[in-house]
């Protein structure tokens, strides 16, 4: 991945703009993935009714991740020294660049032959599986969501459903066509013959990726939620498991996970728990049944130590990717998930991709906002999402200012200082209100082309109020 | 008490009545009512496109133009907001910290201040007519508003009110939102302006002028029938 460049092209904008203009006329697709996530809220209701106070549990989960994120420099050695302790090995990677290169080589040392792999999105940051394929090797994807879209040669849609965009029966037709299965509509089906396949290749892999939830400092173990147990196969079955995992990870007791798990399952899927939690202390042991002869875990900085120096957007390093800020984000609901072009979509993407990636070329993601605001009232770790995207405007507006919209502001400000001139320029608008719709004005044309505006009064407010003022005096 | 008017920009220029509505509602509750000319804007939209600078000299402004008001109160979630939940921020660090802190409390978006602050629930109105109530997001999350309008409306002689099944969906305005991304805008209006036009309701009220100006735009162009008035005219009495 390039360095964030000082100033943006102005491409990525572009293709945003153009990606959601097309998207935006697809209601099909729109009702689709709204339908999609009506059961998602009434199951996360009904699980957010029974803890005793949701909001004290999103305190207590805040609080978790602000004491680890704020103690980094003192949890990170840590846990690396229990973790090694406890027999793996650590790699740390500056940037994509560098953790792509780390896995390489211990694939090449490895001498594997195929790798499968479970849900993991920091491989997607750093866009690992392009890497290996270009290196010769094949990879499989052992997440069911993960797997259909490899099979469809996409990215995931959502960072948590990867697939929740593709209807059951584009899953059987693409199952037909790439594994040979009879067309069925069961879902339960679908699941069977994705399993049917992968089995086998968990027993041929030679090395097992994953990604990691949670890093605990206390006991170096690393901490993998899933709920179809592919993780446990891909960790436990091929000789060597390599673990990528961003360094913001780290917890610092085991405790925490008794509000952590249960809170990024039930805001991330409506579940009281995920099925499989598992904590993975190291390779095999002498005298244990199974486990990989090898653990290694990649630890990915790319930028995360410059979001830790940032004290006002510290907190987006809490983010435990449960995906509830894309789920409630009327932005994500309407534009979809490839349209943001980022591998964190929705507002928590919006916020974190101008640190990753750079804030000129990425800060068009922060002002497509309405900045309603149901994303910081649905993060269980309290990140003040869409303050961030203010921010960010703040941050873009000082660094890259757009000369003309400067301009418009430093007039505005001059207008609302002077109020007799400020009573007259509403005049003139309200006045000319006929004549302005007819006139090329690009901000205007946006209103109008798809909602009415109605004619203005007469009079101003603050007419009346004099003419008031006049009748009763 | 007396009460100051806060008349957004907005409000000033395109919906003046709903601003008489306000006063009028705070007379017949026995309270003064007044309104400084001196006010003009308070600098969100700059704020909201990230030009701090511009926005905090009109937010200076403002601080001072409301210099000793007892209670400012202003028929919008969104503008309140600005002054309560953003001045302290846009001024931290600076001289004006502690006036735009000071300012914070004396700011009300208009059911607070009538439930919250005054205590009255049932303002003597009569609207014999089924409504559902949309929450600008502003009112709703920045300044934690839910009960009040409805308290307000359920107290109204002859009023229904109905909720939709989007109650906490964002109308998609979102100011200069609304033009530098009208295709997106326009998806989210019409998500809710379809839920509002579900519930069959006569009326759509509203504390948010912007709000409206978006939903009723919307719902005009694709001939869903809708009402629209703000709930200072309902409790008014000027609603037609």
């Amino acid at each position: 991945m390039s360095a964030p460049e000082s100033s943006g092209s102005g491409r990525a904008r572009r293709k945003f703009l153009s990606d959601a203009e097309s998207h935006v006329r697809d209601s099909g697709h729109r009702s689709f993935v709204r339908r999609t996530l009506t059961g998602y809220y009434s199951s996360r209701d009904t699980q957010k009714a029974r803890y005793r106070s949701w909001e004290h549990a999103r305190d207590a989960a805040s609080l978790a991740k602000w004491s680890a994120v704020n103690r980094l420099d003192e949890l990170l050695p840590q846990f690396v020294e229990r973790f090694e302790a406890n027999g793996g090995t650590v790699h740390w990677a500056r940037t994509a660049d560098e953790a792509r290169a780390i896995v390489l080589e211990l694939v090449a040392k490895a001498k594997a032959s195929s790798i499968i792999k479970s849900k993991c999105m920091t491989s997607e940051e750093i866009h690992l599986n392009a890497a290996l394929e270009d290196a010769g090797y094949g990879v499989v994807e052992s997440d069911l969501g993960e797997f259909i879209q490899q099979l469809r040669g996409e990215p995931p849609y959502h960072f948590v459903f990867p697939c929740m965009h593709v209807r059951r029966d584009e899953i059987s037709e693409l199952f037909r066509e790439r594994l040979g299965s009879a067309p069925t509509d069961s879902p339960e089906e679908l699941t069977m013959i994705a399993r049917r396949h992968l089995r086998q290749l968990y027993v041929d892999a030679d090395i097992g990726i994953s990604g990691a939830n949670f890093l605990v400092a206390e006991t170096g173990q690393v901490s993998i939620t899933e709920n179809e147990g592919n993780a446990r196969l891909t960790v436990a079955l091929p000789r060597v498991h390599i673990a990528i995992s961003g360094i913001e990870k780290v917890v610092e007791r085991l405790d925490d996970l008794a509000v952590l798990l249960p809170m990024l399952a039930t805001a991330g899927a409506g579940q009281p728990m995920t099925c499989y939690n598992t904590l993975y202390a190291g390779p095999r042991r002498d005298g244990e049944p199974d486990g990989p002869d090898e653990m290694h875990l990649v630890l990915l900085d790319n930028a995360r130590t410059a979001l830790l120096a940032d004290p006002e957007q510290r907190d987006a390093l809490y983010c435990i990717r449960c995906g509830a800020c894309l789920n409630v984000c009327p932005i994500f609901k309407n534009v979809g998930g490839f349209t943001y072009g980022t591998t964190y979509q929705g507002p928590i993407g919006s916020v974190i991709t101008p640190h990753l990636r750079g804030l000129a070329e990425w800060s068009h993601l922060s002002g497509a906002s309405s900045l309603c605001g149901a994303c910081s009232d649905a993060c269980p770790v309290r990140i003040d999402i869409h303050h961030h995207l203010l921010h960010n405007r703040r941050n873009a507006a000082t660094s890259s200012p757009n000369r003309v919209e400067k301009m418009a502001h430093a007039a505005f400000r001059a207008v609302a200082s002077r109020p007799a001139l400020f009573a007259l320029g509403g005049a003139l608008f309200r006045k000319s209100y006929w004549a302005l719709r007819r006139l090329p004005l690009p901000l205007l044309k946006g209103w109008l082309a798809t909602r009415d505006l109605p004619a203005p009064p007469q009079r101003s407010f603050r007419q009346e109020w004099r003419r008031r003022a006049g009748r009763d005096g | 008490m007396k009460v100051d008017l806060f008349i957004p920009c907005f409000v000033d220029q395109m919906t003046p009545q709903v601003g008489l509505s306000v006063s009028k509602v705070l007379e017949r509750l026995g309270h003064s009512v007044a309104f400084r000319s001196a006010q003009t804007c308070c600098g969100q939209p700059s704020f909201n496109a990230g030009y701090w600078d511009e926005a905090r000299a009109v937010a200076i402004r403002a601080i001072k133009v409301f210099d000793g008001a007892e209670a400012i109160v202003g028929p919008t979630g969104s503008c309140v907001a600005m002054m309560r939940a953003f001045y302290p921020e846009l001024l931290a660090g600076t001289p004006h910290e502690g006036a735009a802190r000071d300012l914070a409390s004396r700011v009300f978006e208009l059911s607070e201040f009538l439930v919250e602050k005054l205590g009255v629930v049932d303002v003597g109105a009569r609207f014999p007519h089924r409504v559902t109530y949309h929450d600008g997001c502003h009112g709703l999350r920045e300044l934690r508003i839910k009960e009040a309008p409805r308290k307000l409306l359920r107290a109204v002689e002859g009023l229904e009110l109905v909720e939709c099944d989007e109650p906490e969906s964002c109308c998609g305005f979102g100011g200069l939102f609304s033009v530098k991304f009208p295709m997106i805008s326009t998806a989210m209006a019409e998500v809710k302006g379809e839920s509002l036009a579900r519930t069959g309701c006569d009326y759509v009220v509203s504390g948010d002028p912007s709000c409206q100006l978006q939903l009723a735009g919307w719902m005009a162009r694709n001939g869903r029938q809708a009402r629209f008035a703000h709930i200072a005219e309902v409790l008014a009495g000027d609603a037609t």
